[in-house]
């Protein structure tokens, strides 16, 4: 059995949804219930891969890449196929491992309009085993082509199942996270020449890159391409304007799967490859990153405040969440890095959970607009406790989730690596603890305003209005339990993280002495 | 007076092109003889005369130990390259063929010459990838380009396809006089016509004007063939007009073999002129993929639209040869690389505007509009081609770019990078009208609120299969790249 994990392991939990896939192919489209069940039978199968591979991983060694897998993949270029899990991709890898099932499962009665589950479910599981490969990828060429793999279905997903601006809201979606990815492969070729390696691997790059000397100004200049390829997915202010139209415009399913995992993508890029392969590069940029991350967070805020629409809230609540992710990420140290990937998982989590109440009163109500909704908690109390937990949560309450990937962030910024400027980072400090207090605003106002009071005259008898239903329970409890789970015992994360962030930390460290 | 002695002649490495000839003289007799009976047989019978001619294609191959072999005191090669290259232009005149049988036979055109006319092109193709020398190289160019000339004119009752024949033939005639001209300057230089001895003397000789204008001209003579901006002018007009199976191998197989003949001429002859031809290189490499791009935008007929994303395609193809100084052999190696991943994709995106016109009988994007609801297959075909057509993986089409890309930024050369950033931009831009395609398949309802499932002959059927299987199996294993290693130029110093 162990041997299979060390040897197969990762493959079968990358693959097992594409399988999936294939199979789906030969069912026609009538059979629906077949292709929702093949579609869960396929992630539930990766997830116990995953499961079992949690279970062996060793935990005294998680700043060792772990259950590596290592062959020749096309040797002209020495890209290989080189897949691994260490404590950083851990974490995300079981976000996904556990998201995308539940999604499945809320899709068994929520197939968005026009229908066709065949074709949904096939894009969603090709999404799974993208988002999954591009965590465990350790080969800057397979990294690549899984981080643009997620773009397709993602597209169709929200052109055909979208709201009404959908195609307008696809194409700005692929073409931005499209025009950043050019720029990251120039990058990671140029790094290639640069270091003379002849590898793309991730940890042998990062040796090269200090045993060949790479100058400041060289690292500066690929560490921009990286910059536009993980910034605009993240994404950061000002490239964030193709996320609010994705997320409203996407099928509830989409937006769950953008905000949980999707956006993980590019801050995750940011820690595994940018970081540690280019430490002068990130020296260099940490301030201005640490800016427009201070900026995402008040601008992301105010954007909410300025929402007419519950979906569309939560979109920018989004750009503020991430801000504070890439804010840890910008102090270079452990304690902000660590807190960052918290956060990760964390949004994931609750965010995604907003997204999915957001679609459950789509479809009861017909409508997001804040202002025609009402009473949710009169005419569906159990949703709207749940919403109310939800934006708790969001808001970084202390003993949720969100709060540990929050207040950490704004602690690391008062003491920045040893390179920074530290008043600058004190600046910032204060600038995004004034966000949270704006967090507090607008997620308080969209609960007061949705769920208080009484229902609107226009919905008050609307017969169609229920509670919570046996599917949206199945989906959401596990991401409930994990939210107030971890909210109360954060190291459950924290000492996963902690070993192979503060290796990267330490390189700052070095640098900054 | 001087006795004359047969030079000694390699049968098994010119069988390939002595194949396509005899059976094409044996289609021509069969037409001959069975007159309108045979009419049925002639599409499958020029096929299989491609795949026969496929053979020692493999076999040399094979016999890799023996390669190069040399033919004619090094005007004619046949190396590992060539080969590669004959294997594309087989397959392509084979898929050319499924295109063209249902068009031909349902369109009421004459098919018997339409294909004999193909197999005649193709040869001149498959002499074009062995050419080392000016002559063959010229005699390889208008023996693929007066077939196209005639067959682009093959809807005669229709006045676009008559403007398309004439002004391709006008413009390929034109930039044919350029060329010669080039062409007798540099044997004015080299006095030989070997492209090894010219490469040999303009190294050893210094630069003059006529030298200068000798490379110029001759590039420019290649530009025109593979359509690069500004000698591009006559490519939307006539792929428009000209009967869709053709455009498809003018935009294919005629593009691939000027590529060819362009790069003979630059690697083998110009490999020391590197200062005069990257920056004219640059210059067209960039251009014809800027305008390329922004014009097809704004096209709201299919082949139009694809016609000048092949304008786009052939500028990521001509940058590499903006580098290829210091590194001939990878240079080379990315365009051969783009050159086959291109075939497979584009013709494929034509058997797809073939087949969607059956239905709608229209040219226009719009026509495309739901088709998602009645050809889900053909969909999923063509969005495969457009993505790989955009460079997003795991479709081949992101390999072409990627060693476009790797071949750019080796050795963080300014120039070298900054077309690489250039490239990147474009590949931005073109996505925009693929996607456009795939959003109307796959977004929008149809336009004749027709949705009867579609009836598509077993020969599209086909050709759809053979690219779409070559685009896939490309992207998701990277394979090419194992193959399309040339140890010819990375030899030479």
């Amino acid at each position: 059995m162990e041997s299979f994990l060390d040897t197969w392991g990762i493959t079968a939990m990358v693959f097992a949804p594409l399988v999936g896939v294939l199979a789906m192919m030969f069912v026609p489209e009538k059979e629906e219930e077949l292709h929702k069940t093949i579609a869960l039978v396929a992630t539930v199968v990766s997830a116990i891969v995953g499961i079992l591979l949690l279970a062996n991983f060793d935990y005294g060694n998680s700043g060792v890449l772990q259950f590596v897998v290592d062959r020749s993949w096309i040797d002209v270029i020495s890209a290989r196929y080189s897949l691994g899990v260490d404590g950083i991709s851990l974490p995300l890898v079981a976000l996904t491992l556990l998201v995308v099932p539940l999604v499945i499962v809320y899709s068994w009665h929520h197939i968005p309009e026009p229908g066709n589950a065949k074709a949904f479910l096939m894009l969603t599981l090709v999404l799974h085993t993208g988002m999954l490969g591009t965590f465990v990828a350790q080969d800057l060429v397979l990294f690549f082509v899984f981080f643009e793999v997620v773009l397709l279905p993602m597209y169709f997903m929200i052109g055909v199942w979208g709201g009404e601006q959908r195609l307008y809201a696809a194409i700005k979606f692929f073409l931005y996270t499209l025009f950043g990815s050019a720029f990251m492969l120039v990058s990671f070729l140029a790094l290639y020449w640069l270091t003379g390696s002849q590898t793309f691997d991730m940890v042998e790059l990062a040796q090269r890159v200090q045993s060949e000397g790479l100058t400041t100004t060289e690292q500066v200049l690929l560490f921009g391409g990286m910059f536009l390829g993980f910034g605009i997915k993240v994404p950061m202010f000002p490239f964030h304007t193709w996320l609010p139209d994705a997320h409203t415009q996407a099928p509830t399913q989409g937006s769950v799967i953008l905000a949980a995992v999707m956006l993980k993508l590019g801050t995750y890029g940011f820690v595994r490859i940018a970081l540690p392969i280019l430490p002068q590069g990130a020296q260099q940029w940490a301030p201005w990153i640490g800016l427009l991350a201070v900026i995402g967070i008040i601008y992301g805020a105010l954007g909410c405040l300025a929402q007419t629409d519950m979906k569309r809230l939560i979109a920018f609540s989004s750009v503020a969440h991430m801000g504070y992710v890439m804010l840890g990420i910008a102090t270079l140290t452990d304690f902000g890095i660590n807190a960052a990937i918290f956060g990760m998982v964390a949004h994931g989590l609750i965010t995604g959970m907003l997204f999915f109440v957001a679609g459950s009163v789509k479809e009861r109500y017909h409508t997001l607009e804040i202002k025609r909704l009402g009473g949710l908690l009169i005419q569906a109390p159990r949703m709207g406790w749940i919403l109310g937990i939800t934006t708790m949560a969001s808001l970084g309450l202390p003993g949720l989730a969100g709060f540990w990937g929050e207040f950490p962030v704004i602690l690391a910024s008062w003491q920045p690596s040893a390179g920074l400027n530290t008043t600058l980072f004190r600046v910032y400090m204060v600038v995004a603890a004034v966000g949270t207090v704006l967090a507090a605003g607008y997620l308080l106002w969209l609960l007061q305003r949705t769920a208080f009071g009484n229902p609107t005259e226009e919905f008050a008898d609307d017969p169609h209005i229920h509670d919570t239903v046996f599917t949206e329970w199945v989906a959401w409890v596990p991401m409930l339990i994990l939210i107030v789970v971890l909210g109360f015992v954060p190291s459950l994360i924290f000492d996963v993280t902690n070993e192979p962030v503060s290796l990267v930390g330490d390189v700052f460290e070095a640098l900054g002495n | 007076m001087i006795e004359f002695v047969r030079p000694h002649i390699d049968w098994h490495a010119f069988a390939p092109e002595l194949i396509v000839l005899f059976w094409g003289a044996l289609v021509t007799i069969v037409d001959l003889v069975f007159l309108e009976r045979a009419r049925r047989i002639m599409g499958p019978l020029t096929g299989i005369g491609f795949l026969l001619a496929m053979i020692p294609v493999l076999t040399l191959w094979d016999q890799a130990d023996d390669l190069p072999r040399v033919l004619f005191d090094g005007a004619y090669v046949v190396d590992n390259y060539a080969l590669l290259l004959k294997g594309l232009f087989l397959i392509s005149g084979y898929v050319i063929v499924l295109l063209s049988s249902n068009y031909m036979a349902e369109g009421d055109y004459y098919d018997s010459e339409f294909y004999q006319l193909i197999g005649a092109s193709i040869l001149g193709m498959l002499v074009m990838t062995s050419a080392r020398d000016l002559i063959s190289i010229f005699i390889a160019l208008e023996l693929l380009s007066i077939p196209a000339y005639l067959m682009a004119a093959w809807r005669k009752r229709d006045l676009k396809s008559n403007e398309a024949g004439l002004k391709y033939m006008l413009m390929g005639v034109f930039a044919s006089g350029i060329l010669l001209y080039g062409m007798s300057l540099l044997y004015g230089a080299a006095a030989d016509t070997r492209l090894s001895e010219i490469g040999a003397a303009l190294a050893d000789g210094e630069s003059t004007p006529l030298v200068t204008l000798g490379v110029l001209f001759t590039i420019i003579g290649f530009a025109f063939k593979v359509s690069a901006v500004p000698f591009h002018t006559w490519a939307p007009d006539t792929y428009e007009g000209a009967p869709t199976p053709l455009t498809a191998f003018l935009a294919v197989a005629s593009k691939t073999a000027g590529f060819v003949a362009l790069l003979n001429v630059v690697l083998f002859a110009f490999g020391d002129q590197s200062d005069l031809v990257e920056p004219f290189m640059w210059i067209l490499a960039a251009a014809t993929m800027t305008v390329g791009n922004l014009v097809a935008l704004r096209q709201t007929n299919i082949v139009r639209m694809l016609a000048y994303s092949g304008i786009g395609q052939a500028g990521y193809m001509l940058a590499p040869l903006a580098v290829y100084g210091n590194r001939p052999a990878q240079a080379q190696q990315a365009v051969v690389i783009y050159l086959l991943i291109y075939a497979a994709m584009n013709l494929g995106a034509f058997a797809v505007v073939i087949i969607a016109a059956r239905k709608t009988r229209s040219g226009e994007i719009e026509s495309f509009g739901g088709m998602l609801r009645y050809a889900p297959g053909i969909t999923l075909a063509m969005t495969i081609f457009l993505f790989s057509l955009s460079g997003v993986p795991p479709m081949g089409g992101f390999w072409a770019k990627f060693w476009v890309f790797k071949v750019l930024t080796d050795g963080w050369e300014l120039w070298g990078t900054l077309l690489a950033l250039v490239v990147a931009v474009n590949s931005v831009v073109a996505a925009f009208y693929y996607l456009n395609v795939a959003k109307q398949m796959w977004f929008l309802p149809t336009r004749d609120g027709d949705e009867s499932p579609l009836v598509i002959p077993p020969a599209l059927v086909a050709a759809v299969a053979i690219t779409v299987a070559v685009t896939l199996i490309t992207g998701v294993t990277g394979l090419v790249p194992d193959w399309a290693d040339f140890p010819a130029l990375a030899a030479a110093p």
